[in-house]
């Protein structure tokens, strides 16, 4: 009797590792449209609407535990934000110069370029509804898909800044790979006239995001601000649209063994806590041309 | 345990609620800049409520369930929380699990052999940014925080599960010894 339990209870271990390897070595052997992965959208869009409704019904509950642990990092919020805002204040004044000189040299070029940011693009309001538990999958998933016109690599923003990019979408829902992600990579530069970098994710610190490949000797000051920087060739161009805000530099590393120097930046998206984002659709084909482009 | 297709119905209707409530709220609620996990509590509290097959199969279907929800990697969780509910269940034949210590400790523990085995797989995997020292403190913050959490998860799931679990695991109280006073 005890010797058939114990060959009953090996047996289910054998068969339920194996069969997790069996999906994790097929998952990894198929492509984005295999039966696997089709299978996985499927079982989103039926939980989607269970995760929305579970997400509104106990925000209450989650507002609430939020604002204890906000307590404790609002003094030293506190004090980051009065060195910003006196830093804001002299970028102002410099900002305001720089704009009347570029307005009048637009003019005189006959640009004609609207205010409203980002040019082209059809923003759509999303609502996070789930996270991803572990810390080496920075990802969120929103409850807009295809319906809504959400589209693969398409751009996701904030209120403060660049969230991400939209890496698998199902009907009714979406994943979005947060630029925290190990996988993540955005071509960027410093404004107003920074040089420009690759900007990665540092695994296990979401207030840390480092700008790599910046030739040494540019120089590079802390507290300026990085944007996407939206490059295009003749057949690729870049997923992220121009001039979205990224981050602010903290400080920069120089090894003198390196090409390049190494600037982190903390991102102006509150990526821990995020309730509402928006995706930037409408412009499809950038996309799918530079699938494999930062 | 006793399976009937109410216990399959049951535990199904668990693993499905749990995911869900993980990732549309616990896990969306940072403290310490680190989050709890519901999901190797879970694992850990069935294994040692009703056994390693119990324990290990339902945190095959918590992994999978939670990679379906959240478009990653299929396999990898499942991997790691079938370790996770077997070992649990193993400790329990062999040890007394009736402790009331059993559930935090075990929390902590299984949630740090979760992580580190996590982590061990995605370098595995191939990891393509820097590391920060950072991910550690994550890691211990969030097995602290689970070792709390799991004595409300340990008494939801038992609750939870009550109609089907043979032997309960409640502290056994010692048995009333009279004493017989001699003058």
């Amino acid at each position: 009797m005890y010797k058939k339990s114990v060959r009953r209870r090996r047996a289910v271990l054998a068969l339920l590792v194996s069969l997790s390897i069996a999906l994790l070595t097929v998952y990894f052997g198929e492509s984005a449209s295999g039966g696997l992965h089709a299978v996985q959208r499927g079982f989103l869009e039926v939980l989607a609407p269970l995760q929305e409704g579970a997400n509104r019904a106990l925000k209450p509950a989650r507002d609430l535990v939020g604002w204890t642990g906000d307590v404790f990092d609002a003094k030293s919020e506190n004090d980051d934000l009065r060195e910003q805002n006196e830093q804001l204040r002299r970028q102002v004044a410099a900002l305001e110069t720089a704009e009347r000189d570029a307005r009048q040299l637009r003019a005189l070029v006959g640009l004609n370029r609207s205010s409203r940011f980002p040019d082209g693009y059809d923003p759509v309001g999303a609502r996070v509804i789930g996270r991803s538990p572990t810390v080496w999958y920075s990802a969120i998933t929103i409850d807009k898909g295809s319906s809504s016109g959400v589209r693969t690599n398409q751009p996701v923003v904030s209120g403060a800044g660049l969230v991400g990019r939209v890496s698998d979408v199902s009907g009714g829902a979406a994943r979005v790979t947060l630029i925290t992600d190990h996988t993540s990579g955005v071509s960027a530069q410093l404004v107003p006239d920074g040089p420009n970098g690759l900007v990665k994710a540092t695994v296990g610190n979401p207030s840390d995001l480092l700008l790599d490949f910046v030739q040494k000797g540019r120089a590079v000051r802390s507290g300026a601000t990085v944007v996407t920087s939206g490059w295009r060739s003749s057949r690729l161009e870049s997923l992220f649209p121009r001039g979205i805000p990224i981050g602010r530099v903290t400080r920069v590393d120089s090894d003198e063994r390196e090409l390049y120097q190494r600037v982190h930046l903390r991102p102006f998206a509150d990526l821990r806590e995020l309730d509402v984002v928006e995706v930037l659709t409408g412009q499809s084909n950038a996309a799918e041309n530079a699938q494999v482009t930062p | 345990m006793n399976v009937s297709v109410a216990t399959v119905v049951r535990l199904l209707v668990l693993v499905l609620a749990v995911v869900v409530l993980q990732l549309a709220v616990v896990g969306q609620i940072s403290l310490f800049y680190a989050n709890a996990d519901l999901l190797p509590l879970v694992a850990l509290s069935i294994g040692l409520l009703a056994g390693p097959v119990a324990g290990a199969t339902v945190g095959f279907l918590l992994g999978l369930v939670a990679d379906m929800a959240l478009l990653q990697t299929l396999g990898v969780t499942s991997l790691l929380l079938i370790g996770v509910g077997y070992l649990a269940g193993r400790y329990r034949e062999l040890r007394d699990a009736t402790h009331k210590l059993v559930p935090p400790i075990g929390g902590l523990v299984a949630t740090l052999a979760y992580a580190a085995a996590f982590s061990l797989i995605q370098f595995l995997l191939g990891v393509e940014s820097p590391v920060s020292p950072l991910v550690i403190r994550e890691i211990v913050v969030g097995a602290l925080l689970n070792a709390l959490l799991i004595i409300p998860v340990f008494a939801a799931v038992r609750a939870f599960l009550r109609a089907d679990l043979i032997d309960d695991l409640r502290p056994r109280r010692r048995p009333v010894t009279r004493l017989r006073v001699t003058t």
